[in-house]
């Protein structure tokens, strides 16, 4: 379980996000929806503690790891190294010299969890958007936490790509009872995969259900519009 | 740089002691530029080399300037200066190409103005602009070795994490590594070598005698272990090519060392070419 309260990211003296508070419980499937610089990310990033807040994130395992699926943007994609070197990062904590048959064994078998054991051996340069992508799940899940959480895993991803990846994901969450947030800009993964949505710009807009949290009100609030959401839920939204 | 008459052989070149000196600068040097060498062209830090090189050249000519052993001012300005781009980039939105011109600039101004303030010295500062190997002396042989020292002792533990954040310095903060931090470490170490080496390559070469040998091995390696070890090797070959070639024929160690280096980058670029 993980409890955030009064969440408040401060940038440069300007709040990104304020007013965050949310309970998730075992096996709940968090969407974070919201306009591109509604601090989606910026959230995660606390969540994950990459990024200094305010508040209070609790877990209720204290030494629960967390995985985490980034945007992939910083990596170097020309580094000389292979899928199998990238997922062992998540067991060295630090970039392999050499790797024993023990660790070899462990990243092959979160590789094969993601259905990318053929590829262990490749060069990450020769690897698809979406491939790396399961690569990087790969070093998130490759000791089992309990609270997984990825920043716009589709992003850059083709639409076979973006549903492997999700079909992993959702399988993972169900074998080990793993609580997910998943930032993403699919409204049908809020709609019928994620237990709770949460729209949000700077502050939480809505959270709970895809029901409660995805009215017509509260995605004009979000949006400033209602369109796409009417093409995706088949002409209208839930109203609670 | 020597010249002779009869015919030189390997004894010969053993049994001078600027030569031996130079033999122990250059090797324990190179691997450690190919080590550096292989972060810098990873992140893209090219131009680094030259920065640097150009501020230990204000170093140098403050040096000379105060009448002080030179070495001792251009260690710690060179240091300062790394220390200061890496600062600004982290604190400022200037790129690093940016910040790293700026110094530049700065040092080299600094530097042809302390040596036309000190007229008479400009013999000494060609010396250190081209790189000669009669130049190494025995305090030269004391901070290499030092330096090495201090540099075979962290890089055995730093060169993980320096390459997990090369790679992805997000992930790297992700799994407590202090990006920031060995970003500046690794900064300064990377200026003590372009300081003590310069003596052997000279300012205007230090970038590429840093960058060469990395380059290489990124053509034809398959993982950065393996580019880290063939960059160090590529360095130690081609100095001690390049330092031998000097002595036989009276020709600028810096030179001949790059020059070396660009006869085995040459071949790379065409097998990994060919590979495509």
């Amino acid at each position: 379980m993980i409890t955030v309260k009064d969440l408040r990211v401060v940038l440069s003296h300007r709040a990104i996000v304020s007013d965050v508070s949310f309970t998730l419980d075992r096996g709940d499937f968090l969407a974070l929806l919201g306009p591109n610089g509604g601090g989606k990310s910026t959230l995660v990033r606390a969540l994950v503690g990459l990024q200094p807040y305010e508040g209070t994130i609790s877990f209720q395992d204290s030494a629960t790891p967390v995985g985490y699926v980034p945007q992939i943007k910083t990596l170097d994609r020309t580094f000389p190294a292979q899928t199998r070197e990238l997922v062992a990062t998540a067991l060295k904590k630090q970039w392999p010299w050499t790797m024993d048959q023990q660790c070899r064994d462990v990243v092959d078998k979160a590789l094969e969890r993601v259905g990318m054991l053929s590829k262990a051996d490749e060069q990450i340069r020769h690897l698809s958007g979406g491939e790396l992508q399961r690569a990087y799940l790969a070093r998130a899940i490759i000791s089992t936490p309990k609270l997984l959480v990825l920043d716009e895993p589709s992003a850059g991803v083709d639409m076979t790509g973006a549903s492997d990846m999700l079909e992993i994901v959702e399988k993972y969450r169900k074998d080990v009872s793993a609580t997910v947030v998943m930032v993403t800009h699919d409204w049908e993964i809020a709609l019928h995969h994620a237990t709770h949505v949460m729209l949000m710009k700077q502050v939480p807009i809505s959270f709970g259900s895809a029901a409660e949290a995805m009215t017509d009100e509260t995605i004009r609030r979000a949006f400033g519009h209602v369109g796409h959401a009417h093409d995706v839920m088949g002409g209208s939204t839930h109203h609670g | 740089m020597m010249s002779w008459g009869a015919p030189l052989t390997m004894v010969d070149f053993f049994t001078h002691p600027f030569m031996v000196r130079a033999l122990v600068v250059g090797t324990l040097l190179s691997a450690l530029s190919g080590y550096y060498g292989v972060f810098v062209v990873q992140r893209k830090m090219s131009f680094l080399g030259a920065g640097l090189g150009h501020a230990a050249f204000g170093g140098i000519a403050l040096g000379l300037f105060l009448g002080v052993q030179p070495l001792w001012v251009a260690l710690p300005f060179t240091v300062l200066v790394a220390i200061g781009i890496s600062w600004i980039r982290r604190q400022t939105l200037l790129s690093s190409d940016t910040v790293i011109g700026i110094f530049f600039s700065v040092s080299v101004a600094l530097g042809i103005l302390l040596l036309s303030l000190k007229s008479g010295r400009s013999v000494d500062a060609f010396s250190y602009l081209f790189g000669s190997i009669l130049a190494i002396d025995t305090l030269d042989i004391a901070a290499t070795i030092t330096l090495s020292a201090i540099a075979i002792a962290s890089s055995l533990s730093l060169w993980g994490p320096w390459a997990y954040a090369t790679f992805d310095p997000e992930a790297a903060k992700l799994e407590g590594i202090h990006t920031g931090r060995h970003d500046m470490m690794l900064t300064s170490l990377i200026a003590l070598t372009i300081v003590v080496a310069i003596k052997v390559v000279g300012v205007l070469l230090v970038a590429a005698w840093i960058v060469v040998p990395a380059a290489t091995a990124r053509l034809i390696s398959t993982s950065f272990r393996g580019m880290t070890l063939v960059s160090m090797g590529v360095s130690i070959l081609a100095t001690l090519v390049g330092l031998m070639g000097s002595w036989m024929l009276d020709l600028p160690s810096g030179a001949l060392i790059v020059l070396v280096q660009i006869l085995i980058f040459v071949p790379s670029v065409i097998y990994q070419s060919a590979k495509r």
